[in-house]
């Protein structure tokens, strides 16, 4: 048996428990028709754990009010709530103050905020706007908007055929039009976990800004954004255990301030007349309208259930997993991953010969398992592997490797269809 | 779940690995291009026409075996057949892809009703009425379509992440 040593250092995770892991989350004992959920998705959107559930219970029970506004018992335990969990992001990628940290509806929104609230603002015809061929089209189309309306330049950092970026056309890229920098942390289509701090180091000393898209990072690692010295970082909730409709953006507090607001309405203000408008501070400055509350405090529980298993845990047992479904993916014949980078998160992007990866995701389906098929929202990753689409199996810490054994036995079914 | 299986079967995969009428027509009256940009789904089909009747047709182009199967199905049930038969065609095939063809009534699909279970899969419908959207287009001289045009009477957004 070839995968005995992986199987072994799995094994050797031995402080962590995946089975109870496993036992924290409701969903994964549902059935698809007659079979097992096998859930390989979590790039997309990962589960929620009874802990995460349980707090929007008890605030949608207990807390629930309009937040920063009535004097009312409910108003100032919600508003309590909402801030508390504003904290814990902010402890959770080792911000400096909780004000720098302010609550989007997630990755997308985040980004559209920095384009309209910094780019609109800072950036002007000719300048250049550099980003990678690994961006999702979250971290691209809003820049184009802004290119088209201003007469600005985007500029596109080249990937090798391993999926990882080369850093050296990167800095080469550099002049004096560049004026911000759009970077994806972790490949959402291939798992590469981009060099990102060298990056943001290279971009500062021209003094250019740089924004992390850390959706697909967040969930699988620590994040410093200190360490890291970039200017905005970004993520959703959905993707690390907690609720849809609720991410964060991170922005160094002298840029949030320098920013124009997003969205104008209540809660963004200190004063409004017909003549003039003076906006609130940050964060409040870019949280216009009732936020959604119960998915902050939802986020924060997210945040307490996933810093209680360890993100340092999470990540060392990810790895393993990942060289273990590797190294069985070797037993496909026909098969072929995208994305080989020295340092990966725990995904799988493939292509099997001669069939289209929709005909993969329908029959595995059929088996209970589900993975992702299609572009994964990264057209420009699949140009440049000259693929319309792959098949994508995406892990999370409660996946085992029972799982893994199922996916390839899945594949293996649906090869046996096309034989 | 017993409509995945069920869509799979040996015709639609026979039609899969041997697709009929592959190839290109070298003279051809109509043309029209396919695209499913969610998927990549991509068609060229030519047909020659002549006094209303599809007398040869041919495609070729990169897709799902749901696509590839419906595509050469579709060109051996309309060749040597009227315009109108082809529309009636067209049209009943895409009621039926949509679940708004009641199978028991009288139709003309024959051998295509293997493609009823695509109904069930919504994401997948797209897949199989591609083709069907390209011959629509060619025989009425729009050059191009796309299952995200305007026209597009399944519309859904497309997925995330």
């Amino acid at each position: 048996m070839a995968n005995n040593n992986v199987t072994t250092a799995l094994k050797s995770c031995d402080d962590f428990d995946v089975e109870s892991i496993r036992k924290d989350f409701p969903i994964l004992n549902i059935k698809v028709g007659d079979k097992p959920l096998t859930y390989l998705d979590n790039a997309a959107s990962s589960q929620m754990p009874q802990q995460v559930i349980d707090r929007w219970i008890h605030y949608q029970t207990a807390q629930h009010a309009n937040i920063n506004r009535a004097v009312h018992y409910l108003s100032e335990i919600a508003t309590d709530a909402y801030e508390d969990a504003r904290r814990k992001v902010q402890q959770f990628v080792n911000a400096r103050e909780d004000r720098e940290i302010i609550f989007t509806s997630g990755t997308t929104d985040s980004i559209n905020l920095v384009m309209h609230g910094y780019g609109r603002q800072f950036i002007q015809a000719d300048d250049e706007i550099i980003l990678t061929t690994l961006e999702h089209h979250s971290n691209i189309v809003p820049w184009q908007m802004l290119a088209k309306e201003k007469g600005a330049v985007i500029r596109v950092v080249p990937v090798n055929d391993h999926g990882e970026l080369d850093i050296d056309a990167y800095e080469k890229l550099f002049n004096e039009r560049t004026k911000f920098v759009g970077l994806i942390h972790v490949s959402n289509a291939l798992g590469t976990i981009n060099p990102i701090k060298r990056m943001i180091n290279y971009a500062h000393q021209q003094d250019i800004p740089v924004l992390i898209d850390g959706a697909q990072a967040a969930p699988h690692m620590a994040i410093n954004v200190q360490d890291l010295d970039c200017d905005f970082y970004t993520f959703s909730a959905h993707k690390l255990c907690g609720p849809t409709g609720i991410g964060m953006l991170y922005g160094k507090s002298a840029l949030l301030e320098a920013m124009q607001p997003f969205k104008g309405g209540g809660d963004m203000i200190t004063s409004v007349t017909f003549e003039k408008t003076t906006y609130a501070d940050i964060p409040h400055k870019f949280e216009a309208g009732t936020p959604p509350i119960a998915g902050a405090i939802g986020f924060g529980a997210a945040i307490d259930y996933l810093n209680m298993i360890g993100l340092d845990r999470i990540a060392a047992y990810e790895s393993k997993l990942l060289d273990y479904a590797t190294e069985r993916f070797l037993d496909i014949k026909g098969a072929k991953i995208l994305g080989t980078a020295a340092h990966k998160t725990a995904v799988l992007s493939f292509v099997l010969d001669g069939i289209h990866p929709h005909d993969i995701g329908t029959i595995l389906n059929h088996d209970g398992i589900a993975i992702r098929t299609g572009h994964h929202c990264a057209q420009p990753v699949m140009q440049r592997f000259n693929v319309p689409a792959t098949s994508r199996a995406s892990f999370a810490f409660y996946n085992n490797e029972s799982e893994v054994e199922t996916l390839i036995k899945g594949i293996k079914a649906v090869q046996k269809v096309f034989l | 779940m017993d409509n995945t299986k069920s869509l799979y079967q040996e015709v639609i995969l026979d039609h899969n690995r041997k697709p009929r009428n592959y190839g290109t027509l070298e003279h051809p009256s109509h043309h029209a291009v396919g695209h499913n940009p969610l998927c990549g789904d991509h068609l060229d089909l030519s047909l020659q026409v002549e006094n209303d009747q599809i007398n040869y047709i041919a495609f070729h182009g990169e897709s799902c075996a749901i696509c590839k199967a419906s595509a050469s199905m579709m060109t051996t049930a309309v060749k040597g057949k009227t315009r109108a038969t082809a529309e009636t065609l067209i049209e009943e095939f895409r009621q039926m892809a949509m679940g708004k063809l009641d199978l028991n009534h009288p139709h003309q699909l024959g051998r295509l009703t293997v493609f009823s279970g695509i109904r069930d899969l919504p994401t997948r419908v797209k897949c199989a009425i591609l083709p069907w959207h390209t011959l629509h287009a060619a025989l009425n001289a729009l050059t191009s379509i796309s299952t995200e045009a305007d026209n597009d009477p399944i519309q859904s957004p497309s997925g995330n992440t």
